[in-house]
């Protein structure tokens, strides 16, 4: 009956049929869809390179590669990870097919444009590909000057390129969301109605639009100063190798919040559904996204302590990286604060959000050591930092990305993913997580540098709990890639709102219609208003 | 409401609801995205700031170098289009098909006339040798300062070039536009297009307006 | 594979001054994530969901809580803010007293000049008790210079001196590594520091075979690149003489003036018509790409020795290094 209903019905994903209509679709469900395969394939290559470098530091020599493999495996880890998968991951995914649908749109202010970012990141993607298979390059994510410039002698330009083009697919996408979230709005949806996520997105939109292109312009600086040798960053000449570090974060920590502000607004809609209460703090959690994007951009400087950068200087960076703490803070406590005297739900999903509130905590508070002047001198370049930022980035970002994927599969696919294995999942994740990097905290603080193909015996035995760790997490990434794929053509179908919760994607049937919804949806309500979705009901609290 | 799409026109794409939304976020667009240019050109601004901050006297005395007229008629023609270009915006407005095309024509041109001035005086770079490489060579600068005249033209060529980069664009905007407005794709309802790209051309002039003097006045007095 | 330890051995005056700041910090990290952990399974197990009917009471928001929870986490990074900068301060300022010491990075590898011409790579000797003042640079890509038992680092960069101090307070042997993603043999550019007790310093110092002190080196190339033709020590060259400058405020011809600290003689070796000396022409050929870091070092040491005196050179503090003031 139902089953039957749901095979007769259009919806985006029967529309039309063939691969010209999904390469030249225009709808953002679609878009989303294509930067899931793309991103996900990413994630996958970025994991291989991860997966070579632990096996290497099991042991302390170096053996199974050679040191230029080695170098060239944790920059293409990091090339693929962060501009191919963190960048994009959930904003371009999740928030691609469903920031419009929240708003009540039918689709994106510019959806050619839409388009045209996932194509930008298909053609970076594939320059930075062929740079890893044409032999590699070596300078590490962050491409320092002048080793970068003047004496790598690996595929600089090529990755480079790939950064470069791949960032206006960025800036495209936060462009046409600060638009949509501006003029598309449903009748009723007022500012403060918008969900969580929206907040989320259009923060990190901003700071895609306004960092991004400096980014880009830091790339054709060196662009210039390795094939014309200008002199920008060479000492030799005049210039300031140091001034390509102040530019390249100026960028590069602001896209530490475009990687972690969608996630967080990704587990308020989880920590709302799942314990039925609205966000406690609604406006305040909405405005800390905001500071939150503010504050990153004047916090670069945290990078250079050790850098000859002035003393004073070294001493505002820290004070002001201090007041991004904050807004980070307010959002933990916020987010526990309203699971209490709720109806807490132990879906999948919700495992995740605990999942991520639980490591960026432990992310968020080692950040403070690392904002510490006296403690960043001792634990720069080292694994501490290393740790720090996969707690952030690992468990904070993707926890909340695998937690939205399982929260909005059964919308994107009308399918449901099989319960008992993603709680399974969840918890090798989390598990195998701890036993990778927290090993590392310790190492760092012991003095091992990072970017290190051989290392002092000493070291050993931490490298090794954290090769344990990662194969665990290995294996946890690798089921809900199986049971996704089969839930594809196995699962149950999914109602319309499986959850009980309230955004506007769930009024909508799973999947969605082409246009989104049947009828233009007006919004009375305040966002999280679980009283117009529960039916009978019982009260608690 | 119904939601379903409905008959698409240029003035009204399906996702869209009204043509006055439609207007507002191709307007707010444009603006988001001269935004990111701010920021782009803002990393070639701040590079000039911190080396002519280090090596002012060597500036002082390539910028000296540069054509001054050559740049003030630049200033001249580009301010210029930018008066062309707002009547055309006008005539849009108004409806006016062949004034639409006359003014564009008249943008497109002095545009044309700015990027010809440009590479007569690039061409002189050449033969000066100020272009920067091993037979880059500027009077009047010590030998071993000659990396820090060589830092001022790399900086003038990238911040000119890419300036001169986004006038080809306008160019090619402008050029596109004209064959738009013969086919009478835009009314006085709908000219969007139109409007959108005037304020691409006027964030290019003003580029323009903060490049001449940084590049080309500041440093006269030290002479 | 060695034992497993959670913390680095203190061996300089800066270890248990960082420790003890890592110890508050933890204490507070632990304190936050135990709240945050406890109150989330507490939670979870106190109000799970036990019918799906079921509708918790909307909780609003209360300022109050909201400012509690703010105030409270930022007084307390205040605290690790001034602590923390203070330290980095005091990082930042070598004692006048300290022993200079000069350190090369470059790939792969890190040369040390001494005062006394001791040169060593990959190895640094130093007296225990003493504060070791190091100006370090690099010939081509950035590194730093990183002793975990000191809590200390410092990148050298490229075309700049930085310093970095620290005083050791334990005999032994020390990781030295270059913490700066610097190519391909990065994990290669590690050493010892040997900190000696004082007599078995001198020991090594009389038992290496100094090629002469580091001011007599430089003084060798002063007069082999033949500067001394020009900047004569009376004065009567076509070059101002170098005689009591470093420390100085020279006044730079077209205005400005600059202080004769390191950076300065190191640039106006390279790049001499960058800062002229106000009274003379810019005559000065480069001597960029014709003399070496350490040689650079060597001209810089030189010039220092010509005085005037640092105060730290007849402070008590001397003696340890048992060389006579007057050979610097």
């Amino acid at each position: 009956m139902i089953t039957a209903a749901v095979q007769e019905r259009e919806h985006y994903l029967n529309a039309s049929y063939g691969i010209k209509s999904w390469l030249l679709t225009k709808d953002h469900k679609r878009i989303g869809l294509l930067y899931l395969a793309t991103i996900t394939l990413f994630f996958f290559l970025g994991g291989a390179f991860a997966t070579l470098i632990r096996i290497e530091l099991l042991t302390p020599q170096g053996g199974l590669v050679s040191s230029e493999t080695y170098n060239k495996l944790f920059t293409m880890h990091g090339v693929a990870m962060v501009f191919f998968f963190l960048i994009p991951s959930i904003p371009a995914s999740l928030g691609n097919f469903f920031l419009p649908m929240m708003i009540g749109a039918r689709d994106l202010a510019f959806p050619r444009i839409n388009l045209l970012s996932w194509y930008l990141l298909v053609i970076g993607g594939l320059f930075s590909l062929f740079a890893m298979l044409a032999g590699g390059v070596d300078t590490g994510w962050t491409f320092y000057t002048p080793y970068s410039t003047t004496y790598s002698n690996t595929w600089v330009i090529a990755t480079a390129l790939g950064i470069f083009v791949a960032g206006f697919s960025s800036i495209l996408t936060g462009l046409n969301f600060i638009v949509t979230v501006h003029t598309m709005r449903a009748p009723g949806m007022t500012w403060f109605r918008l969900p969580l996520f929206v907040w989320a997105n259009y923060a990190t939109a901003l700071i895609q639009v306004l960092g991004t292109p400096v980014l880009a312009v830091t790339i054709v600086l060196l662009f210039c100063e390795r094939v014309f040798h200008i002199g920008i960053f060479d000492p030799v000449l005049g210039g300031d190798p140091v001034l390509f570090q102040h530019l390249f974060w100026f960028y590069s920590h602001p896209a530490v919040y475009i990687m972690v502000l969608p996630a967080m607004g990704v587990v308020s809609e989880l920590i709302s559904t799942f314990s039925r209460k609205p966000i406690f703090g609604y406006r305040i959690v909405a405005c800390s996204s905001l500071a939150i994007a503010v504050l990153g951009f004047l916090v670069w400087g945290h990078h250079l302590f050790v850098s000859t950068q002035s003393v004073y200087a070294g001493m505002v960076f820290s004070f002001l990286s201090y007041f991004v703490a904050i807004p980070s803070a307010i959002k933990v406590f916020n987010w526990t604060a309203t699971l209490y005297k709720g109806s807490i739900s132990y879906a999948t999903p919700m495992l995740y959000a605990f999942g991520f509130i639980g490591l960026f905590t432990i992310g968020g508070l080692t950040g403070l050591f690392v904002a510490c002047l006296g403690i960043d001198v001792h634990v720069t370049d080292t694994y501490f930092v290393v740790a720090h930022f996969h707690y952030i980035m690992v468990g904070g970002t993707i926890m909340a990305y695998m937690g939205g994927l399982h929260y909005w599969w059964p919308k994107m696919t009308g399918r449901m993913y099989p319960e008992a294995w993603a709680k399974l999942s969840a918890l090798v994740i989390f598990l195998g997580f701890n036993l990778t990097f927290f090993p590392q905290f310790i190492l760092g603080y012991l003095g091992m540098p990072r970017r290190y193909h051989v290392y002092p015996e000493e070291f050993q035995i931490l490298h090794v709990l954290s090769t344990a760790g990662a194969s665990v997490l290995a294996v946890g990434y690798a089921i809900p890639m199986m049971y996704f794929i089969w839930s594809l053509r196995y699962g149950k179908l999914a109602p319309a709102n499986p959850w009980g919760a309230t955004g506007l994607e769930w009024q909508t049937a799973s999947p969605p219609p082409a246009h989104n919804f049947e009828e233009t949806p007006v919004v009375t309500h305040e966002a999280y208003d679980y009283s117009t979705v529960i039916g009978e009901v019982i009260e608690v609290g | 409401m119904a939601s379903q799409a409905h008959v698409e026109t240029l003035a009204l794409r399906e996702q869209f609801d009204t043509e006055a939304q439609q207007k507002d976020a191709s307007t707010l667009g444009m603006w988001i995205f001269l935004i990111t240019e701010i920021m782009f050109f803002g990393g070639m601004f701040l590079a000039y700031t911190v080396y002519r901050g280090a090596f002012p006297m060597v500036f002082a005395v390539a910028s000296s170098s540069l054509a001054l007229i050559l740049g003030a008629v630049n200033t001249v023609v580009l301010l210029c289009s930018s008066f062309t270009m707002v009547l055309a915006v006008r005539a849009a407005q108004l409806g006016q098909q062949r004034a639409i095309i006359l003014f564009l024509i008249l943008t497109l041109l002095l545009g044309g006339v700015f990027l010809g001035v440009k590479a007569y005086e690039w061409k002189d770079k050449f033969e000066e040798h100020h272009i920067p490489g091993p037979t880059f060579h500027l009077e009047g600068v010590a030998t071993d300062q000659q990396g820090h005249a060589q830092l001022f033209f790399s900086l003038y060529f990238a911040m000119t070039g890419l300036h001169a980069l986004h006038m080809v664009i306008g160019v090619g905007i402008l050029t596109f536009l004209i064959f738009q407005t013969r086919k009478g794709r835009y009314t006085a309802d709908y000219m969007t297009p139109v409007d959108v790209a005037g304020l691409y051309w006027h964030f290019v002039d003003i580029i323009w307006i903060f490049l001449f003097p940084l590049l080309y006045l500041i440093d006269r007095h030290m002479k | 594979m060695g034992t497993l330890r959670l913390f680095p051995e203190q061996a300089s005056t800066f270890a248990p001054e960082v420790d003890h700041l890592l110890y508050f910090l933890l204490t507070v990290a632990v304190f936050f994530t135990l709240v945050i952990f406890g109150a989330i399974f507490y939670f979870a197990v106190r109000y799970r969901r036990r019918s799906d009917q079921e509708l918790p009471h909307v909780v609003h928001g209360g300022m109050a809580l909201e400012i509690v929870w703010s105030v409270i986490p930022f007084g307390l990074t205040m605290v690790m803010f001034t602590w923390g900068a203070s330290i980095f301060f005091r990082e930042s300022r070598p004692p006048d007293d300290a022993l200079n010491i000069y350190v090369v990075g470059k790939q792969w590898m890190w040369k040390i000049q001494h005062m006394e011409g001791q040169r060593e790579i990959n190895e640094l000797h130093i007296p225990l008790g003493r504060a070791i003042k190091l100006t370090l640079t690099s010939e081509d890509v950035i590194h730093s210079f990183f002793v975990p038992a000191f809590r200390t680092k410092q990148d050298a960069v490229p075309g700049r001196y930085s310093t970095s101090w620290f005083q050791p307070t334990k005999a032994g042997k020390y990781h030295l590594f270059c913490a700066e993603y610097c190519g391909n043999r990065h994990s290669g550019m590690i050493g010892w520091i040997y900190v000696m007790e004082p007599q078995d310093y001198q020991a090594w110092l009389t038992g290496e075979s100094p090629t002469g002190s580091l001011a007599d080196n430089g003084a060798k190339l002063f007069q082999d690149l033949a500067c001394v033709n020009c900047h004569k020590a009376d004065g009567t060259g076509r070059c101002p003489s170098l005689v009591g400058l470093f420390g100085k405020t020279v006044q730079l011809s077209g205005g400005g003036s600059v202080k004769a600290d390191e950076a300065y003689i190191r640039e106006s070796i390279l790049q001499p018509a960058a800062k002229v000396v106000a009274g003379y022409q810019p005559i000065m050929p480069t001597f960029q790409g014709l003399v070496t870091e350490e040689g650079v070092l060597q001209l810089v040491e030189y010039v220092k020795s010509l005085g005037p005196k640092p105060a730290a050179e007849t402070s008590p503090a001397e003696g340890i290094t048992g060389s006579t003031p007057g050979k610097r």
